[in-house]
């Protein structure tokens, strides 16, 4: 298992290297100019093509790849083109509001879409199922921000119970962090709940129908004990699966949702930088990315030995 | 594992994902601050507004920095950092003198030097300054708070160039910062002026706010404020200009008092907004906004005049300002390319207000037009500019051209538009942009009447040596008739050539919670003289 | 007819009586989604016909107007007919959703296939996902637009290429858990070829996860689609689509509704009636769930 550890995390460095390069090569090759973004409307051509000139982004693709390649063996991510700030910096402060959203988020949906899904599988064809299957596809196509705008609306404006947008770090109060995260988590949920509550239900009746289920039922053992211990355990590996997919989703910044409540994390700051094409931030987060991909990835993998034994390494 | 064993393990993984969560928060301020919290409408991220254009830095610039001369409501250009000031009688030689006590917030005093590299950093990058660096023989200081400024021939607009109003304003850095490269960014920690506020260096988050404090030794000027003009005053402590990039959001906040002030609240919210009693909506940038059509002069089919002509005649500005807006509290017909109700601003060379289809269908047979297809750039991340190419899509459509409308974000639309390159090489036909009234004001400053062509002139490249010759007219005019007749003679010819279609003016009013009182109508959001109860 | 049961059950099922198809006409849910599906599809097809006009048509003089006998569904922010641009919209976001679901799926689950059951792939395959995970689908879609231009293709490719590694992790994930039930090690044991293995034992167990995964990705689709094109990275504005539709009203959802509420019916239909599809297909694909019910 160790050895399994050590090689998945050098694995690693390899797949940066590669999301490096691609990403480095289909940023030049897109287009738009951060010198023409840089300079503002009223700029002259003259004006750009001297800029241009300034942050070398003239010079050869190879060779601004070698620069960069050679600023990030030294430990430097480089600076915002726009605002100059370093890009560490920039990343490690956007990061902190994605992954509390991020936490609050998957735990919430974990523990309302699971049961959901195991209850909806063991009352298969009822009213319950019917209703849970129903409601989970009303959750994947509601767009998300008719959904924060509806609860911004109803608890925020109207009840006037929770602020509308804006995002608090824990050490100035706890209660102030979670009044801010609670409509975000809300919405955000929905569609991870709808997503897992209905992979939950497919995988838990799956296994129900298999022999030794039958044979459980057979021997008296109670129906909770059924569901939980022997299908649901079995059941586990697409589970995993999709919250693990989950995770990654979050991590990697939903965009819609931090605009809608003015949270300043990871999915803005990339959008942002694309729209912007701010090169050095770019590159920095998805190098960022690619590594959180892997490490979260290595745990669904490990996940996978705790829920099913027989999977090995 | 007993479940009370398995509850702290679970806490305690809880609080750490929370500690991780908290990294770079803020202290905690003291409450009985005054902090104003505002809403902009392109948030700062390039801050150095020399070096850009870009609104936003010219705003930042407007709290950090100030300026030598300031234009008012009226259009005249008003000391503000300077003393006196004195032309001799040759109308060469103007001598500036500082205001007393003025100092830059690291405590050092504002000198003639500053002044100077100042000036010439500014005078390499604006065009207006360019032009006033053309007829400049030497600036030289006298002392440390007077400078002179020697012109090679008589100059009408040295006041207006050292008061222009909007990018790139001339403000004053420290000489260490303007001696920066001009095309490049002065640094983060440069951000040291003498303005009425200081720029908070640790809390600068372009992805979530941008935070000013007041500037205690900040000397205002005794005359009312007007414009950049006049006594700067600051009333609050404290300004945080947060960045919220949801226009429904940026509404439910204000209306929800979780932010004071917003300078362009989505138009189709004001509604929302008027019905509020603790909010105001009021037009602040009297001058408005304008909408440009551009046309690239350098290929077919615009490369022919007639067919230009075709486009002007077949576009309704009602029907872009409808689309754009929607509400006619806030739009206004203009045809004058130097806006309307301004010095220069005259209806001289403009088609009639409606649309004549058939005259547009026969110039384009003039033109001989063969059904080339037009190119047109629709930036559609831009809320206020993606209503204008469809419909000048639909207009050019109606009179038989062949059109290709393709979507791209704007700052796709920025790296393509500077390409000369053949539409089919990945060049361009048209596109649409709009401007704030201020820069738009004079022939010297309006981008749309540069006649310089392929080198020197702005994206779309009209050359016109007439009207190059009647600008250089223009900026060498020392009286006002004189200026206006040059104007109307620029602006005459520019419509003959289809330089570029306005598609009208727009007012985009700001909203705030009536807790605020003073706030000024000014073509840039000023936040001094504002008072929060 | 048992292809798709595991062959150590085989004979415990019955021989089926009629053909797959035949099953399938039998169950009320395939059947109801595949009429709602149908009836859509036709709408498309049929769009310039059904009382429409030209949903590119701008009156920026009627925009946003509630519905009413002029206009049925309202109008939008420039004055075009909602109806017209909701019954058009079908054209495009149904092609999406379906063709990118479809691809994501094919490609997803054959590169799980592959790494789940090839040992020595698994490691260098599934690493390549991580990292083509990392890349967001905007940049994609921003860069393949300036290799060739914004088309439904490059949309297409751009929205797909982000859900395969997805999509191979959970096949993946699943071929882990079956490759070690006894009736695979003993297929493997007689010397049954690998393709056969994938094709028989190990692929009808991914069905389910899959199909739900499919709707997901369907739903999703149509979505992002309409996030690319907010961005200016999608299908260009002026063709209508429920996702541009439902982006563009997004400014203008607390005063018109209405601008949000049509195509987002329309989507939630849809998707509906894929899953419901989706279900009928796995419980008649599935022969231990068939005996079952």
């Amino acid at each position: 298992m160790a050895a399994f550890i050590l090689k998945r995390l050098l694995a690693t460095i390899p797949v940066m290297g590669m999301v490096a390069m691609v990403v480095f090569l289909i940023l030049r090759l897109s287009p738009g100019d951060p010198a023409a973004i840089l300079a503002g409307d009223a700029a002259t051509p003259e004006m750009i093509e001297q800029i241009r000139a300034n942050l070398g982004l003239d010079r050869p693709i190879l060779v601004q790849f070698g620069a960069w390649l050679w600023q990030l063996l030294q430990g430097d991510l480089g600076n915002s083109l726009l605002s100059l700030q370093p890009v560490s910096a920039t990343i490690g402060r956007c990061f902190g509001p994605t992954l509390s959203l991020a936490t609050t988020t998957i735990v919430f949906s974990v523990i309302v879409a699971v049961p959901l899904g195991v209850v909806a599988a063991w009352k298969h064809g009822t009213w319950i199922d019917r209703s849970v299957m129903g409601l989970s596809v009303v959750g994947f196509s509601v767009p998300v921000f008719v959904l924060g705008y509806g609860w911004i609306y109803a608890i925020a404006l109207w009840l006037r119970l929770l602020p509308v947008q804006g995002f608090v770090p824990i050490t100035e109060g706890i209660g102030l962090f979670l009044s801010h995260l609670v409509l975000p988590t809300l919405t955000l949920s929905v569609i991870f709940i709808a997503l897992i509550a209905r992979m939950t239900r497919a995988s838990v009746l799956e296994i129900l129908t298999e022999d030794y289920i039958r044979t459980a039922h057979a021997k008296g053992v109670s129906e909770r004990r059924v569901l939980v211990h022997h299908a649901l355990r079995n059941a586990a590996v697409p589970i995993v699966s999709v919250i693990g997919i989950g995770i990654a989703l979050l991590i990697g910044g939903v965009v819609v949702t931090e605009s809608v409540f003015n949270i300043p994390g990871l999915g803005r700051l990339t959008v942002d930088a694309v729209l912007a094409r701010d090169y050095p931030i770019i590159q920095g987060v998805i190098l960022v990315f690619s590594a959180a991909y892997v490490f979260i990835n290595l745990g669904i993998d490990l996940a996978y030995t705790v829920f099913d034994p027989r999977i090995r390494y | 594992m007993n479940s009370a064993q398995r509850l702290t393990r679970w806490t305690a993984a809880a609080a750490a994902v929370l500690a991780v969560a908290g990294v770079g928060a803020e202290p905690a301020r003291a409450q009985d601050q005054k902090t104003l919290k505002a809403v902009m409408t392109t948030p700062a991220r390039i801050i150095d507004p020399i070096f850009t254009t870009a609104y936003a830095a010219r705003n930042h610039g407007y709290m950090v920095f100030d300026t030598l001369f300031a234009l008012d409501e009226k259009f005249e250009p008003q000391p503000q950092m300077v003393k006196e000031w004195s032309l001799s009688p040759d109308q060469l030689t103007y001598t500036f003198t500082l205001r007393d006590g003025l100092k830059f917030h690291d405590g050092a005093p504002v000198t003639s030097e500053d002044c100077l590299a100042s000036i010439r950093r500014w005078g390499a990058n604006d065009g207006m300054g360019q032009k006033l660096m053309d007829f400049t023989k030497e600036m030289t200081a006298v002392n440390d708070k007077t400078f002179k400024l020697e012109l090679k021939e008589p100059y009408g607009l040295v006041l207006q160039s050292l008061g222009k109003p909007s990018s790139n304003v001339p403000f004053m850095m420290p000489k260490k910062a303007a001696k920066t490269d001009p095309k490049q960014q002065i640094a983060l920690a440069d951000h040291i002026g003498s303005g009425p506020f200081k720029f908070v260096l640790d809390e600068f988050k372009p992805d979530t706010k941008v935070v000013y404090v007041k500037n205690p030794d900040y000397i205002p000027r005794a005359e009312p404020p007007s414009w950049g003009a006049g006594a700067k005053i600051v009333k609050v402590d404290r300004v945080e200009q947060l960045n919220i990039t949801d226009a429904q959001t940026i509404t439910n906040a204000l209306i929800n008092g979780e932010i004071d002030f917003v300078e362009g609240p989505a138009i189709d919210h004001l509604p929302m907004l008027t019905k509020d009693a603790k909010i105001k909506v009021e037009i602040l940038k009297t001058l408005g906004s304008i909408g440009m059509v551009r046309l690239n002069h350098l290929h077919p089919p615009f490369d022919n005049v007639k067919i230009r002509q075709a486009v002007l005649h077949a576009v309704n500005q009602d029907d872009y300002l409808e689309a754009q807006i929607g509400n006619n509290e806030y739009f206004k017909r203009c045809a004058a390319m130097f806006i309307c109700g301004t010095p220069f601003g005259s209806d001289v060379g403009a088609p009639p207000a409606k649309p004549d289809l058939e005259l547009a269908k026969k110039l384009l047979k003039e033109g001989g037009y063969d059904g080339t297809t037009v190119v047109v750039m629709q930036p559609t991340d831009i809320g206020i500019l993606a209503p204008l190419a469809p419909v000048t899509v639909q207009a050019m459509r109606a009179i038989g051209m062949k059109v290709d409308m393709q979507s791209m974000d704007w700052q796709t639309l920025v790296g393509r538009r500077a390409k000369q390159e053949p539409p089919a090489q990945g060049g361009w036909n048209m596109f649409h942009t709009t401007w704030v009234a201020a820069d738009m004001v004079t022939p010297v400053q309006n981008l749309g009447v540069n006649g310089r062509g392929k080198t020197g002139g702005w994206f779309g490249w009209p050359e016109d040596k007439e009207v190059e010759a009647l600008r250089d007219e223009f900026a060498r005019a020392t009286d006002v008739a004189k200026q206006k007749k040059l104007a109307d003679a620029i602006q005459k010819k520019a419509y003959e050539d289809v330089m570029w279609i306005p598609t009208g003016v727009y007012y985009e009013p700001s909203a705030w919670r009536t807790n605020l009182a003073g706030v000024l109508k000014s073509p840039f959001p000023a936040f001094w003289n504002i008072d929060k109860r | 007819m048992t292809v798709l049961a595991p062959s150590g059950e085989a004979l415990l099922a019955k021989p089926r009586r009629v053909g797959l198809f035949g099953q399938l006409r039998r169950n009320p849910a395939v059947i109801a989604g595949a009429v709602v599906l149908a009836v859509l599809v036709v709408v498309a097809a049929l769009a310039p016909w059904l009382h429409t006009v030209d949903p590119e048509f701008l009156k920026p003089r009627f925009r946003l107007r509630a519905p009413s006998a002029a206009y049925w569904f309202g109008s939008d922010a420039l004055g075009r007919d909602n109806y017209s641009r909701v019954v058009y919209g079908a054209r495009i976001s149904l092609f999406v959703g379906v063709t990118v679901a479809t691809l994501a799926l094919l490609l997803g689950t054959t590169i799980g296939l592959v790494a789940g059951y090839v040992r020595l792939l698994d490691a260098i395959v599934m690493r390549v996902m991580d990292g083509l995970m990392a890349i967001p689908g905007i940049l994609l879609a921003i860069a393949m637009i300036a290799l060739s231009k914004a088309s439904l293709t490059t949309v297409i490719v751009a929205i797909t290429i982000p859900e395969i590694p997805r999509v191979a992790r959970l096949v993946r994930g699943v071929v882990l858990t079956i490759r070690e039930e006894p009736y695979v090690e003993a297929a493997i044991a007689s010397g049954t070829r690998l393709p056969l293995i994938l094709w028989r034992h190990v692929l009808p167990n991914t069905i389910a996860p899959l199909i739900v995964q499919g709707t997901y990705i369907a739903a999703a689709a149509v979505l992002t689609e309409a996030i690319l094109s907010f961005l200016g990275a999608g299908v260009p504005t002026e063709i209508p689509t429920w996702g541009n539709m439902m982006a563009e009203g997004r400014r203008v959802f607390q005063i018109a509704p209405w601008t949000i509420f049509f195509p987002g019916v329309c989507l939630a239909v849809t998707v509906f009636a894929i899953n419901m599809m989706g279900d009928g297909l796995r419980d008649t694909l599935d022969p231990r769930l068939a005996k079952r019910l």
